[in-house]
């Protein structure tokens, strides 16, 4: 590594320790990730069992968050409804970021008709809010967590593939990618090898970002019915669940809700901070 | 001029036409027979030929395809298969609650995040930023059902100064107000969440330019600096994130619409979808896609009456 390149890498890790918003929205990210992942082990109930003597209670030493009205208790259907809404939020963004930026690559890469079709391709998509195309590919696929992982992955596509495509157009005009044809490297090796590890830091930025709005799709498709089926504990139907006891009870719906804002709170901050760092003309990071 | 709109008009079309094939295929792609889906297990033989003729399924996907646009071109959406009303004629009759929701909570959007935005701007890093920033944080990350819930405990139910469900009566326009203030200020207030934000950063980024330097230096009050120079300069980032958000906005009509029980085409829209009600989720959605296509036009001509630099390049 040259010393220029270590000087740049090294300033960038300077600037990532900096930023108060990254290091925060890391921990927040962090905690929940650990959390979900950890939740048979925290959640001092099983989700699903029911105690009818028990129902609609406020919070108490037996019950930290109360229960809801079948008497589950509401801490843990959080912390088991952290894993659901989390994998499918977090991993329908990694299928939108899969896809589109294998399409990206080959479209900025290869140019020409396949470029320009695949792009008015993208072009329609990007007419459609993330939260309308989740609620069409849903109306057709039908709502079950799969399926709500791929509404909010096909409606997440787009927007990596018009990024990567813009930028691979770019780079692969470098000189850098020049030199790698020059000593013979093939067309998939340049992409993948070559461009892709440069266009990565906008998509990564991108990607967290659109991880905090998965999370409200998945949560609204939920409330409304339309995404995970009950009685799966995620955080939109369980906000939902409380509706019909929101006078006498409204810990039941505000508890989740509030857990959807910190998770929101937390990879929009990540990915804030993550752009003040990895974006140069976002040097000055306060 | 003539030559912008001329340019304007015809992506505008070519979006449109790509939206309407884009719809009519991924209802059609789906694993599976489409008729089967919308039926269900339950059914006879006679109500999946009406469904398979309906969606015109039984002729080759190119032939249903050039059908459908030669419909659609004379304003034939189909026909409903829960209400048998025209899927159109539904849509319409849905709308005006839409509009008037979407534009009030436009009106809040802009009406506060551009002040809030200019005032966090002026007083960078003092306490009254970090407070404005603060709560346009929480504004953005809050999900628009959680709010829209605690808005109806206090306003509704606590204080009982708005009622909380429906949408009033168009002949009694009192009605029409109050029962629209809470869906509108729960729409309204994430969006001038995100619009105070990049106000915030827009401004930050023009005051530093050297050319209010030179008006400040000429003698300009900071009203007129702020006023006269600096804002018209942060209009244009300010007018993308507006158009960006009214798709995000109408979007966001249809959980509000439940929520509130309100009419409107959000909540046609999730009944449809419930029902399995094919061509009324096709139509709804191209509507929808048609409005926002047509605001965001309507937000890149406003470009370039604001930014003679648009009209040119």
């Amino acid at each position: 590594m040259s010393l220029a390149a270590l000087r740049g890498r090294t300033r960038r890790s300077v600037r990532m320790m900096r930023s108060w918003p990254l290091r925060a929205g890391g921990a927040i990210v962090a905690g929940l990730l650990l959390v979900a992942a950890t939740a048979p082990l925290l959640a001092p109930y099983d989700p699903s069992a029911q105690d009818v003597f028990s129902h609609s209670q406020p919070p108490t030493f037996a019950h930290w968050l109360g229960t809801d009205r079948l008497g589950r208790d509401t801490l843990s259907r959080m912390l088991y409804g952290g894993r659901v809404s989390l994998t499918v939020s977090v991993g329908a963004v990694f299928f939108g970021l899969a896809t589109g930026v294998a399409a990206g690559l080959i479209a900025g890469f290869f140019g020409g008709f396949l470029d320009a079709a695949m792009m008015r391709i993208v072009d329609v998509l990007l007419a459609f809010p993330i939260y309308l195309l989740a609620i069409f590919v849903i109306a057709i696929l039908g709502p079950s967590p799969v399926n709500t992982l791929l509404a909010i992955g096909v409606a997440s596509f787009p927007r990596f593939a018009r990024l990567v495509r813009g930028d691979t157009r770019v780079q692969r005009e470098a000189s850098y990618v020049e030199a790698a044809r020059g000593i013979g490297a093939g067309d998939l090796r340049l992409m993948f090898v070559h461009v892709l590890p440069n266009i990565l830091a906008p998509v990564i930025v991108t990607g967290s970002l659109l991880i905090g709005s998965a999370i409200l799709v998945e949560a609204s498709l939920s409330f409304l019915g339309l995404g995970l089926p009950p009685p799966t504990p995620a955080w939109g139907l369980m906000v939902s669940d409380g509706l019909v006891s929101i006078l006498s009870a409204p810990w039941i719906s505000i508890f989740p809700g509030l857990a959807i804002t910190l998770a929101v709170l937390g990879f929009n901050m990540l990915g804030d901070g993550l752009r003040d760092a990895l974006d140069p003309r976002f040097g000055d990071v306060r | 001029m003539i030559g912008f709109l001329a340019r304007r008009a015809v992506g505008l079309a070519a979006t449109l036409a790509g939206a309407l094939i884009v719809v009519f295929l991924m209802v059609r792609i789906v694993p599976g027979d489409p008729a089967l889906l919308f039926l269900g297990e339950d059914y006879s033989p006679d109500a999946y030929a009406a469904v398979r003729r309906a969606l015109d399924l039984d002729r080759p996907l190119p032939a249903q395809l050039a059908e459908y646009l030669r419909r659609v071109s004379t304003g034939d959406f189909g026909v409903s298969f829960r209400t048998h009303q025209a899927v159109l004629q539904a849509v319409w009759a849905q709308f005006p609650y839409t509009l008037v929701l979407a534009l009030s909570s436009l009106a809040i959007a802009v009406g506060l995040g551009v002040p809030v935005g200019v005032f966090s701007a002026l007083r960078r890093g003092r306490w009254a930023d970090h407070l404005t920033m603060l709560v346009a944080v929480a504004g953005v990350t809050m999900p628009s059902f959680l709010v829209a819930i605690l808005f109806m405990l206090w306003f509704s139910l606590d204080l009982d100064w708005l009622p909380s469900i429906g949408a009033g009566d168009f002949a009694q326009p009192l009605t029409v107000v109050t029962h629209l203030i809470l869906p509108a200020a729960v729409l309204g207030l994430s969006s001038a969440a995100l619009i105070a934000r990049l106000t915030r950063s827009t401004m930050l980024e023009v005051l530093g330019q050297d050319f209010l330097r030179t008006a400040r230096a000429k003698g300009l009050s900071g009203r007129r600096v702020v006023r006269g120079h600096a804002l018209p300069n942060a209009m244009t980032p300010i007018l993308t994130i507006v158009g960006i958000d009214l798709g995000r906005l109408l979007a966001g009509t249809t959980v509000i619409e439940i929520v509130f029980g309100r009419p409107g085409i959000g909540h046609l829209l999730i009944d449809a979808m419930r029902a399995r009600d094919y061509p009324q989720i096709q139509g709804t959605m191209l509507f929808y896609i048609a409005l926002i296509v047509v605001a965001n036009t309507v937000v890149d001509v406003s470009y370039a009456l604001v930014d003679p630099r648009v009209r040119f390049g």
